[in-house]
């Protein structure tokens, strides 16, 4: 097909290396430019991702397989009682954080898609507020909500004399990533929720069914892939963030700080280079399953920050 | 509609989810103008600490906008050309490649920060420029831009188009900046307010690849919260709200007029 065009264009067979080209970008349309021209056109993209992503990435790994352990370096995050428990304490997090984000935000996403009150548009809109704030801002956010000098803790300290403070521990990175996770979450809840049929609904309703069985069985599938990938977003993040914890203390044992203190205070460069890799492996994974239990492009267009 | 205690339950949880977003940001904004926070609101207001974050720290929140202008750059000269190809062409080796550009965005900016930093870590004209910074903001918001241009330019029909132009007598250069770029302004446009903010609020790469020298606006509220009086820390916040509401307003805005007129196409559709 390609050979035809060539000739057809009056050319000579292409050499070598730019035989290749019809091969890695499939079959020639017409109107599109030729090879030679999308191969220039990805050569930016192309130089950017190998020379500062897969090259680094490669040489890192390299770089760990050669270490004192070897490969066996890979598994020490299993095999490390230390580590291991920092790996099991993240996943609970970020598995909670997932679950309270899927379940306020579908209640209340679904609300807002529903029904048309006054100040609706602006509730949505501040909802969606901390959608770029950077995971240093949420914990600050953290501390104004559970601080010493925070609200939560001002009006307990009012109420019964006691001061409420959480904002410096775990619970405080949990309320952290709730915080940051409810604009991605309900923002996908919205958008599946708005292609919802609400005619189904009626039928189920007209043939008696009672609300927790339409709940379960017509609204729920609705909005299935919608909080999949939402939940999965959210997931990967809280098992990558760092800067929430970084604000509200060095001391909160979750991977990505354990990652920080191995390279900065350990120098310890091969651990902190195979957990990183271990933990990258894992959060692309639930990305990638979730890409393929409910589609291509689910995963497109949130994340990022914390 | 029938508003029964279902209806107010829910609009109670909503309202106190609301609550959980905006009061820790109205408390932050208020503290960085007011004279003391611990004697409350009551001791009065001030622009004061504005200014001292200023003062302090106005170098890293410049170097912030001039990497995220860089950022935009770089991400439209080759984000765009390739958005084009990946929708123009697809081929498995073209996912595959998709797969590896979108990577930096799923695997956490710690993991991708220490490849950098072995790699080029050596490299010490370059490990000690704000290139360095450019480089991992580059690799995490290019995705984005592909994504953003990329979805525009599946929704339009370029083949059509490319043929127009081409029969008319325009060369690809041409049918490139004159009709394809020009169709893709949504998503250009989409893709660059994503990008900028992204760039600015980006910490988790940053922090590990800054130096003393190379402080960005993220790294200097870290280091405020750290070390400077809870004043300051809230001044500096408020600053960084000030520059990027007008951004996410815009996104917003880019956004509810695609849906307006994807629904007018819909009804379109269903009048045919």
């Amino acid at each position: 097909m390609s050979s035809v065009e060539h000739i057809k264009e009056g050319r000579s067979r292409p050499s070598f290396p730019l035989s290749l080209l019809p091969l890695v970008f499939g079959r020639a349309t017409p109107g599109a430019g030729s090879p030679a021209i999308l191969a220039l056109l990805m050569l930016p993209g192309l130089i950017i991702v190998a020379a500062f992503f897969a090259i680094p990435m490669a040489l890192v790994a390299m770089r760990v397989a050669d270490g004192p352990d070897g490969l066996a370096t890979y598994f020490v995050i299993l095999t490390n009682e230390r580590y291991l428990a920092s790996l099991i304490q993240t996943l609970v997090m970020s598995g909670g954080v997932t679950v309270t984000a899927l379940i306020l935000c579908g209640i209340c996403g679904l609300f807002l898609v529903r029904n048309r009150f006054a100040g609706r548009n602006v509730i949505t809109a501040l909802l969606t507020l901390p959608l770029s704030f950077p995971g240093t801002v949420v914990g600050f956010m953290v501390i104004m909500l559970a601080g010493r000098q925070g609200v939560i803790g001002s009006v307990t300290d009012a109420l019964w004399g006691e001061k409420i403070v959480f904002a410096y521990e775990i619970t405080g990175l949990f309320v952290g990533y709730l915080y940051f996770s409810i604009p991605r979450v309900i923002l996908a809840v919205m958008a599946s929720a708005e292609k919802l049929d609400p005619q189904l609904e009626e039928a189920a309703r007209s043939l008696g069914a009672p609300t927790w069985r339409v709940v379960k069985d017509v609204i729920l599938p609705g909005l299935m892939p919608g909080l999949v990938s939402s939940g999965a977003i959210c997931f990967a993040t809280a098992m990558g963030a760092f800067g929430t914890a970084f604000t509200l203390a060095t001391d909160i044992d979750v991977l990505p700080m354990v990652i920080y203190t191995e390279f900065t205070r350990n120098a310890n460069i091969a651990v902190a280079a195979a957990l990183s890799i271990a933990l990258g492996a894992m959060t692309w994974a639930v990305l990638a399953a979730v890409r393929v239990f409910v589609g291509n492009g689910a995963t497109s267009g949130t994340g990022g920050g914390a | 509609m029938r508003r029964d205690w279902k209806f107010y339950s829910q609009l109670g949880l909503t309202i106190v989810l609301c609550l959980f977003i905006v009061v820790p940001v109205v408390m932050s904004a208020l503290a960085g103008v007011t004279v003391n926070v611990f004697k409350g609101l009551s001791s009065g207001l001030t622009l004061r600490w504005v200014f001292e974050v200023w003062d302090l720290y106005a170098q890293s929140i410049l170097l912030s906008l001039g990497i995220a202008m860089a950022c935009l750059v770089v991400t439209l000269l080759a984000g765009v050309p390739l958005a084009y190809v990946l929708v123009r062409r697809p081929s498995r080796m073209m996912r595959l490649f998709e797969e590896l550009l979108t990577l930096p965005v799923a695997i956490p900016g710690l993991a991708l920060a220490l490849a950098l930093l072995i790699t080029y870590g050596g490299v010490s004209g370059y490990r000690s420029s704000w290139l360095f910074i450019l480089t991992g903001h580059v690799l995490f918001t290019l995705p984005f831009m592909v994504r953003s241009v990329a979805a525009v330019m599946a929704a339009m029909d370029m083949k059509m188009l490319e043929e127009g132009a081409a029969s008319l007598g325009a060369g690809f250069w041409r049918r490139f900046f004159g009709v394809i770029v020009p169709n893709a302004k949504p998503g250009i446009l989409a893709g660059a307010l994503m990008v900028v903010t992204l760039s600015i609020g980006e910490f988790n790469l940053t922090w590990m690849l800054h130096t003393p020298l190379t402080k960005t606006l993220p790294v200097g509220l870290a280091d405020a919260y750290a070390s400077m009086r809870l004043e300051i820390g809230s001044a500096y916040t408020l600053i960084f709200f000030v520059l990027i509401m007008p951004l996410l307003i815009a996104m917003q805005a880019l956004a509810d007029r695609g849906k307006r007129a994807s629904r007018r196409i819909d009804t379109a559709e269903d009048t045919l």
